[in-house]
């Protein structure tokens, strides 16, 4: 007889239940709708990666997918959206309009939906293709693991834990920095 | 295609309400006095030779700085396009509206679907149509100031609800 033991942090084990079990608000506004219907059908299956399950309800989801072009009028609902979605909460900029404005320079568009969220992942292309958006996700679930996401970090700073800064600010730190991590 | 337009409104309109006609590829164009611009979409509709019965679409044009136009021509045009059901036959009419006084008469009144039309030409545009009804913008929020498709408005400028706060929980 013999018993497996896995040791590992609380905090560790809970991001892993969490990176695996994405609850996804899709906030779809412009034609990278279709891109995103294609990565959510069983082509390409985002349900691979725990995440297939669209809430249309900000309460009940834990994801923002902001896909496609954000004009300064929606600025306020998407804000309220935001703010409705249960911590810790992440958040996606599906495409370039949601990422920067993409082409449109204009008085209507958003310069980005960063402007009125905080975005964990940018995902470029006009639509991105489906495995970008897997890629993104995976770029997300390894922040989700190591606790970077703006959310997560925010509620542990709050609580007084450890944040880890250096993983996505190497510039902040100075010059030289980089080098010593890698020596 | 539709000169039985254009010859229905020389004969009726003789006392100087049409500054001009003309046709270029198979569109008729009128251009109209400001002050008959609701009598002649009236006529236009009414007689059964032309019977407009379809408003089409209605936008202003901005000329501001354009070579091709004269340098004292009225800044603004009002442009309203036409179209007959039941002859199959269209016309634009044009009227020109100055900078200083940019108001003109609604058509609601004859075709109601040139209500949220002209609300579109007073948001993008600021020119006021007199006796509309509702005459709110339409596009741009209500604390938008300005009117964005104005050439003298900065393409750029941004005018926004809501930012993220330095220093706020995110």
């Amino acid at each position: 007889m013999g018993f497996e033991f896995h040791t590992t942090s609380l905090r560790s084990a809970v991001n892993w239940a969490r990176k695996w079990s994405l609850f996804q608000y899709p906030f779809v506004t412009a034609c990278c709708g279709m891109e995103f219907m294609s990565v959510a059908a069983s082509k390409y299956d985002i349900a691979r990666f725990g995440a297939e399950f669209p809430r249309f309800s900000p309460r009940q989801a834990d994801l923002l997918f902001i896909v496609g072009t954000i004009t300064e009028r929606q600025g306020p609902a998407l804000r309220r959206i935001y703010d409705q979605m249960c911590e810790p909460k992440w958040v996606v900029a599906f495409g370039v309009c949601a990422s920067t404005g993409g082409f449109y320079q204009n008085y209507a568009t958003m310069p980005g939906a960063d402007q009125v969220v905080p975005v964990d992942v940018y995902i470029p292309g006009c639509p991105p293709r489906p495995e970008q958006v897997l890629d993104a996700l995976m770029l997300l679930q390894d922040r989700i693991q190591k606790g970077e996401g703006h959310s997560q970090i925010t509620i542990d700073a709050e609580r007084g834990y450890d944040v880890p800064i250096a993983a996505i600010r190497p510039k902040q730190l100075g010059p030289g920095a980089a080098a010593k991590k890698e020596g | 295609m539709a000169q039985i337009v254009l010859d229905r409104l020389t004969a009726q309109f003789t006392g100087g309400e049409l500054v001009e006609v003309g046709s270029n590829l198979g569109n008729e164009w009128a251009r109209v006095k400001r002050e008959s611009w609701l009598a002649v979409a009236k006529f236009l509709r009414d007689d059964p030779a032309t019977k407009m019965e379809m408003f089409i679409d209605l936008t202003a044009v901005d000329r501001l700085g354009l070579r091709t136009w004269p340098e004292d021509a009225p800044r603004f045009d009002v442009v309203v396009h036409l179209y007959s059901v039941s002859l199959k036959h269209r016309v634009r009419l044009y009227s020109a509206v100055p900078e200083e006084d940019p108001s003109i008469d609604t058509l609601v009144s004859i075709w109601a679907g040139a209500n949220w039309y002209e609300r579109e030409a007073y948001d993008l545009y600021g020119v006021r149509f007199k006796g509309h009804p509702d005459l709110r913008r339409i596009l741009m929020y209500p604390e938008f100031v300005g009117h964005p498709l104005r050439k003298d408005y900065p393409k750029e400028k941004r005018q926004p609800l809501v930012r993220r706060q330095a220093g706020t929980r995110e």
